[in-house]
């Protein structure tokens, strides 16, 4: 589903100047805050690439920001967010890195609180996203759909329970992404939904499979 | 299923007796499960905001981020106060809007990402233009946008809109493309026409480069969206006389996906080459641009 709609194509409406490294930046920074959960203490972001020679001329670090805090791609407070109130309780540090085997426009966020996790993603055009990695699991995340993002040990039959709880809440499954490193190693599911899903739902898949991690990831709305 | 190649499009217009802008919105309602009336209210938000921004930028001569522009729409009005445009209202239009909406982007102002900020004058300059000096109805306006919509998605299917991954053929390049299509649909060209004008438009921009001075979407950006939206309006005269591109526009999108595939990524957003490495350009970054972002470059 990584396809652009005509509606994807003829926006975001956004602050400028740049789709992929500002809109990008903002949504990036939205669909991090959306996994990690809001309470953001600590952060470090590395930017790597294009995005850390010409993230600054674009205002890829406000845009990154922005999002962190959870503003939308066209409020205007982005070209001020550094002055701006909300960023008294934010620790935050950038680092700029070459690493041609990463995408162009590639991000890494390192929370450092209390709920520590490193995201990596990519802003891949057009403002347009993709989560590719969270802590060591390889997962395929655009924000398009509300999911189901789970890391848990490998265990026989768990799927089916999962599948089991979506299917007693009404949701419909759109895809399904497992990754796995090795036989018994903790294996990551992300699972994207048509529709909403209750947190019960999310309470018994935890009661069920005593996941490392389980997050509702809501999809970006915008 | 999603219509992946323009011959696909064609075919499905000629099938259903539709006109392109029909077929468009159709697929479009059913991929986000949507009426056609709450689509066309989608695009027309964006239609609006394309307005606002050229209403903002007309208005403005402040200067952008990278303190490189900002004033050139201003200029430009002013000229044209004491020597109106030889070309006639239509082409000072599209060049003052094209430029006053780049420049609102390049000031962090709010604009459409059409298909891409660094882009997003060349559409509205081209669809506003023309409604203004034709008179034509928002309806129509609308259709407009959502056939450059399709054209920009189906060559999305093959290249991304971005610079860092296929050069700024890929951003303005289909921009022109997309402006070339929506304002044949606004003179009244046929289905083969509006694709041939978005062929001929896109075959001349192939192997564009994406080398922005000091790495700000300013220099070359800003005054290349009007020039590539005029680049389509030539198009748009060619086809409009019978003119046919020889290579069709599948073609077209084919040779440049290869083209940004060859395209070195020094020349690919990453200002480490082209203009972006000229003497005055470097003259320019070493006065200005913070060293903090190039010391920690290396590990």
């Amino acid at each position: 589903m990584n396809e652009a709609s005509i509606l994807d194509i003829i926006s975001p409406v956004m602050v400028g100047p740049s789709s992929s490294h500002t809109a990008g930046a903002v949504r990036l920074g939205l669909i991090a805050r959306n996994i990690h959960g809001e309470n953001i203490k600590k952060v470090k972001i590395i930017l790597y690439n294009s995005y850390a020679q010409t993230g600054e001329g674009h205002g890829t670090d406000k845009g990154l920001i922005a999002g962190l805090l959870g503003y939308k791609p066209d409020s205007t407070i982005i070209k001020d967010i550094f002055n701006s109130q909300d960023m008294v309780s934010l620790e935050y540090r950038f680092e700029f890195r070459e690493n041609f085997a990463k995408h162009p426009n590639a991000v890494d966020f390192i929370f450092e609180d209390d709920n520590p996790m490193t995201i990596s993603a990519q802003s891949i055009g057009g403002g347009e996203i993709k989560v590719c990695k969270i802590n060591e699991f390889d997962v395929s995340l655009d924000g398009k759909f509300n999911s189901i993002l789970i890391v848990m040990g490998d265990k026989l039959g768990a799927i089916a329970k999962i599948t089991s709880i979506i299917q007693k809440y009404g949701a419909n499954i759109a895809t399904l992404n497992c990754d796995r490193k090795t036989r018994g190693q903790n294996a990551s599911l992300v699972i994207s939904l048509d529709n909403e899903i209750s947190a019960d739902a999310i309470e018994e898949i935890k009661k069920e499979i005593s996941p490392h991690l389980i997050r509702y990831v809501k999809k970006l709305e915008y | 299923m999603t219509i992946k190649t323009f011959e696909e499009l064609k075919e499905t217009c000629i099938k259903n007796n539709t006109e392109i802008w029909q077929t468009a919105q159709l697929q479009e309602a059913q991929i986000h499960d949507i009426t056609v009336e709450e689509f066309r209210a989608r695009v027309n938000k964006t239609l609006s905001a394309m307005k606002e921004a050229i209403k903002n930028g007309m208005e403005s001569s402040v200067l952008t981020n990278g303190k490189m522009g900002g004033f050139d729409c201003a200029k430009q009005k002013e000229y044209y106060k004491n020597n109106p445009c030889i070309y006639g209202k239509l082409y000072e239009k599209i060049l003052c809007y094209s430029l006053a909406t780049s420049e609102e982007n390049a000031r962090m102002g709010r604009i459409a990402a059409c298909p891409t900020a660094g882009a997003c004058g060349i559409v509205p300059s081209v669809i506003i233009s023309m409604g203004e000096i034709y008179n034509i109805d928002n309806e129509k306006l609308i259709n407009s946008l959502i056939i450059a919509g399709i054209t920009g998605q189906i060559i999305s299917f093959k290249v991304k809109p971005s610079g860092a991954t296929a050069g700024c053929q890929a951003e303005c390049g289909s921009a022109s493309a997309m402006a070339a299509a929506a304002m044949a649909y606004l003179f009244d060209c046929d289905t083969d026409k509006i694709l041939n004008s978005s062929a001929l438009a896109l075959k001349n921009i192939l192997g564009l480069t994406c080398d922005p001075v000091r790495g700000f979407v300013e220099v070359p950006c800003i005054k290349r969206n009007p020039f590539m939206a005029l680049h389509a309006a030539s198009a748009v005269e060619m086809a409009k006389a019978g003119i046919v591109s020889v290579i069709p526009i599948d073609d077209i999108v084919d040779a440049m996906e290869q083209t940004g595939a060859l395209m070195s990524s020094d020349l690919k957003e990453s200002s480490r080459a082209g203009l972006a490495k000229t003497k005055t350009a470097i003259v320019m970054e070493k006065a200005c641009f913070t060293k903090k972002y190039y010391s920690a470059l290396k590990e």
